[in-house]
């Protein structure tokens, strides 16, 4: 006989108000940074007219890019059919709007007149990607939103299927979207590459699947639900798999512009002489990112400890952020290229490398957008049904032999 | 004898001359009337038989010389806050140095007015606009701060407003959290009047700087630019800039 799987709310209590407001002090301090940048005016930040894009863009982007990656597991489930994940759609759907939610947040709040969202929501160029994207992230929340209906509405159950592949093809659209925001960008040498699009939606995969299993083990544990190793063994040998395609994406990358002669300059400033990017780049992207969590998830001994698990999957978004950090921030530190075979100079910073220094405000708006997003799993999963009961081996699997 | 042929020759010259100014009278308005004719008036939509363009000769361009810059910052009350990372910065001289021969050069760089414009195409409200006339312009009441347009500018050209504005010049509105560039002074070029940067580098007599119609075949621009060569900078962007240089 098939077996039902049980969903329920978590439990108030001291408990989880105490996480709540502890996650909520996180959303007001970054509330009040982005109110002190608005107020003050962006100069207060690191950013100039020469790193346009700082800090609170690489939260925001990578808070995005997860979120449409968080969705995966739900995917897995009900597009490609393996039912082992069927009792973790419904968090992968609540993950994935709460982390593009607080993504947008962050996005909005460093806007140089957020009080003008009306306007952007009022008029749009078809022309820009950007106004696409306001489209395509308005609409996986909706979409997601009726997909997590669909699922735990009974009657609605056959229409899951369809659902489903709808989100799935939706996401792949609008991290097309974030990945060309870089990739139709022209003027700059770090980016103007089609590879951008596919390369963030292998990332998406990756970033979102490290968060989801975090959130997953906090959630069981926290709630004192049983979590079996079927499924978070599953889970990790997954995001193995993503962290190698992101490497493999990564490679051609920089394979191709080290080919193309034009972009050496670029490439030697990531890969070789660009101080801090260089050194994200290698320690902190490849190495502490990427290889160091491989390993961890492939060995024998840490792939079974859920301690090791966590650690690594904590590793893949630190390599996430440092790869969109190189990607935003370094892609501006490099000049334009405005005179091939000149040295440049002007009052304005042409022909150096453009300074950055991470500001507290834009950090501290960073990351009061992943409070944003935490705060509505904790919320969402405490109104309705969004955890399984169990996620024991044998509900998972019913075939399982324990 | 000769006070009579003298006097004959008065006669003619003034009846010549009266001939002459009476005819020119007479025209005159006509040929006036239909320089009016061809103005636009003021609640007139530009069009797109116009388009202005700029051509700048980086030989006569003097290494040193920022008069373009200073008369565009005081044309626009661009005063700065002492902050040269974030004040505004519409145009500005820059010096290369062949890095193969060691030969240096000076030009002054400013929004390009591209024919297609990157900042245009990305900006997702279309605050980032294009007049028919070809100058490229922010619509700073639905420029929304995103800065795209910035990522997007092959020229780096725009400046974001990273601070309060006081004393703003009714001509040139600003606004804290919005993106701006040059307008090619496009409230002299309205007013048939030329940038002030061309103006000031005219009256330094470097004349290093042409602006006018490039669609008018009879324009000293159009002229200049038919005869010598000239380029775009990042040309393999195939925008059509509006501004050319020559020299580089």
């Amino acid at each position: 006989m098939k077996q039902q799987i049980q969903f329920r709310e978590i439990d108030g209590g001291m408990r989880f108000y105490s996480l709540l407001g502890f996650i909520g002090l996180f959303v007001l301090a970054g509330l009040g940074a982005a109110y002190f940048m608005e107020h003050n005016g962006h100069h207060v930040t690191g950013m100039t007219n020469q790193i346009i894009w700082g800090t609170p863009h690489v939260f925001a982007v990578f808070l995005i890019v997860a979120a449409s990656g968080a969705l995966n597991v739900a995917s897995i489930s009900s597009v490609f059919g393996k039912t082992p994940y069927k009792p973790l759609a419904r968090l992968s759907g609540l993950l994935a709007i709460a982390l593009l939610v607080g993504g947008l947040a962050v996005l909005v709040l460093d806007l140089g007149r957020p009080d003008r969202l009306i306007v952007a929501m009022t008029y749009y160029n078809f022309k820009s990607i950007f106004a696409w994207n306001i489209i395509l992230y308005i609409g996986f929340i909706a979409i997601v939103a009726v997909y997590i209906w669909m699922m735990m509405e009974r009657r609605m159950n056959h229409f899951t299927k369809l659902a489903g592949l709808f989100a799935f093809i939706w996401r792949l659209i609008l991290t097309t979207g974030t990945g060309s925001i870089f990739g139709f960008l022209v003027a700059r040498e770090a980016y103007d590459a089609a590879l951008m699009a596919p390369m963030f939606i292998i990332m998406s995969f990756s970033f979102g699947l490290a968060i989801f299993i975090l959130v997953l083990m906090a959630a069981c544990k926290w709630s004192d639900r049983p979590l079996g190793n079927l499924i978070v063994y599953r889970l990790k040998n997954l995001l193995g798999v993503f962290i190698a395609s992101v490497l493999y994406f990564v490679m051609v990358y920089h394979l191709t512009n080290l080919y193309i002669t034009e972009h050496h300059g670029v490439e030697r400033f990531i890969l070789l002489d660009g101080g801090v990017y260089t050194n994200l780049f290698w320690f902190v992207q490849i190495l502490l990112g990427s290889l160091v969590p491989l390993a961890l998830l492939y060995h024998p001994a840490t792939g079974k400890s859920r301690g090791w698990i966590g650690i690594a999957s904590l590793l893949v978004i630190i390599g996430g952020l440092a790869q969109m950090y190189i990607i935003i921030i370094g892609g501006q530190a490099y000049p334009l290229e405005l005179f091939p075979g000149m040295e440049v100079t002007s009052s304005f910073f042409d022909g150096g490398i453009n300074a950055y220094v991470p500001s507290l405000p834009e950090v501290v708006l960073g990351v009061g957008g992943i409070a944003i997003a935490l705060a509505a799993v904790v919320i969402g999963t405490r109104v309705l049904g969004f955890l399984p009961v169990s996620l024991a081996d044998d509900q998972v699997d019913p075939h399982h032999a324990a | 004898m000769s006070d009579s042929a003298n006097i004959d020759t008065y006669r003619r010259r003034f009846l010549g001359g009266t001939a002459t100014a009476l005819a020119g009278l007479s025209v005159a308005p006509g040929v006036f009337l239909h320089e009016v004719a061809r103005a636009r008036p003021a609640d007139e939509a530009v069009t797109s038989d116009v388009r202005w363009g700029m051509l700048i000769d980086t030989n006569k361009c003097a290494n040193g010389c920022n008069d373009c810059v200073t008369a565009c910052n005081e044309e626009h009350g661009l005063t700065g806050h002492g902050r040269p990372e974030t004040d505004a910065q519409w145009i500005r001289k820059v010096e290369l140095r062949d890095k193969q021969t060691g030969h240096t050069q000076s030009l002054p760089l400013l929004c390009q007015h591209c024919e297609h414009p990157p900042c245009v195409d990305v900006c997702p409200t279309g605050a980032s606009f294009k007049r028919a006339d070809g100058i490229v312009l922010v619509d700073k009441h639905i420029c929304i701060g995103c800065r795209y347009c910035m990522m997007a500018c092959p020229y780096k050209a725009r400046s974001f407003i990273h601070e309060d504005l006081q004393d703003q010049l009714p001509h040139a509105p600003r606004g804290k959290g919005t993106v701006e560039s040059c307008t090619f002074c496009v409230h002299r070029v309205d007013n048939d009047r030329t940038p002030a940067c061309v103006e000031a580098c005219t009256a330094e007599n470097h004349n290093a700087m042409v602006f006018g119609d490039i669609n008018d075949p009879d324009s000293d621009i159009s002229k200049q630019l038919k005869q010598h060569s000239s380029r775009q900078i990042r040309a393999d962007l195939d925008l059509n800039t509006g501004v050319r240089y020559r020299g580089i």
